[in-house]
């Protein structure tokens, strides 16, 4: 049974449900939409739209914030 | 009211707040966020130091304990000018890439273009520099660019259509203070955006001696962080950054290789 979908989320290899939204799987990984940047498959996904674009099998997402930095 | 007349003596009086890609700004120190014993400290200094401009970088979230690690949690962004950099970036793409999430993440159209040639010495790859710079001013960002003391390059960096170049001092996290004031005044010279100097200063004397060389601005980040007391270095700085501004309006005296007294030579007992 194929209850899980491999992606790749911040380089690493995670297995998540499949067919949820971006939104979906910030909501999974406890990060509030406001606080991160998500980059899909290189493509930068702005806020209004993550809850539009669904996590396909082998999907690499960046999850990124400002931290200290000069 | 009466109105009173600025003495011409007073050279703060007409000095003109820093523009920056169509804004002002009030403090000519600006300063990152980096490498603080911790972010109360952090904040405490950057208070301390005056600042508006304050630069961040774009990081992965830490998927295990992202509760805390932003930085937006400790920085009010209605506050402060948040500058986000490319740092550690080695190419163009990346530098580019990193840009777009900064906008994304951010609150301004602004960045602080890093790209790194050299791992050691962090100096900067200007061939990519360039290409980057360009791509970004399309795209509408305003690019404050890091770069070396070449003049050649930071004249191509103002063609390409940057808000402001930004030389170094010294390399980065280096503390050794300004190597080539000739090349930094060169430059400040021969370009007509604002020239901030970014990294090398390594403490208040420093600062001081950079701004007399007549630049906009400077930014720091280690001389602050790493300073057994960031607070009391941050106020330092702000005094030496205003201090060299000040001098360097009201024109220092010229050097002589020989000595000339101050009190009179005349009236002097037998």
């Amino acid at each position: 049974m194929n209850d899980t979908i491999d992606v790749v989320i911040n380089g690493e290899r995670r297995a998540i449900a499949p067919g949820v939204t971006l939104l979906e799987l910030l909501g999974e990984l406890s990060l509030d939409p406001r606080a991160v940047v998500v980059e899909h498959n290189r493509q930068i996904v702005r806020r209004p739209a993550l809850g539009d674009v669904r996590v396909a099998p082998g999907d690499a997402i960046e999850l990124v914030h400002f931290v200290g930095g000069g | 009211m009466k109105t009173e007349t600025p003495s011409r003596h007073d050279a703060t009086m007409h000095d003109t707040p820093l523009t920056i890609g169509g804004r002002t700004f009030q403090s000519r120190l600006m300063v990152g966020t980096g490498k603080y014993p911790d972010n109360e400290t952090m904040l405490r200094a950057i208070e301390a130091s005056g600042a508006e401009i304050v630069t961040v970088a774009v990081r992965r979230v830490d998927l295990d304990r992202s509760k805390d690690s932003s930085v937006l949690h400790h920085l009010d962004p209605k506050r402060f000018f948040l500058l986000a950099n490319t740092a550690g970036c080695y190419t163009a793409e990346d530098a580019i890439r990193y840009a777009r999430l900064g906008h994304e993440a951010g609150f301004n159209d602004f960045v602080k273009l890093e790209v790194i040639g050299d791992q050691e010495t962090l100096l900067p790859d200007v061939q990519g520099l360039l290409e980057a710079a360009k791509v970004l001013v399309k795209e509408g960002f305003k690019v404050l660019a890091y770069t070396n003391e070449d003049l050649v390059t930071a004249l191509r960096l103002e063609d390409a259509g940057c808000a402001a170049v930004m030389p170094l001092a010294s390399p980065i996290g280096s503390g050794l203070g300004l190597l080539n004031p000739f090349s930094v005044r060169t430059i400040k010279r021969r370009l007509q955006v604002p020239v901030v100097v970014d990294a090398g200063v390594g403490t208040a004397s420093d600062a001081c001696v950079t701004m007399e060389q007549g630049v906009d601005g400077i930014l720091m980040n280690t001389a602050i962080a790493a300073a057994q007391d960031p607070v009391a270095m941050a106020r330092a700085m702000r005094l030496a950054v205003e201090a060299g501004r000040i001098a360097f309006l009201a024109g220092r005296m010229p050097r002589r290789e020989v000595a000339f007294p101050s009190s009179p030579t005349e009236g002097m007992l037998d």
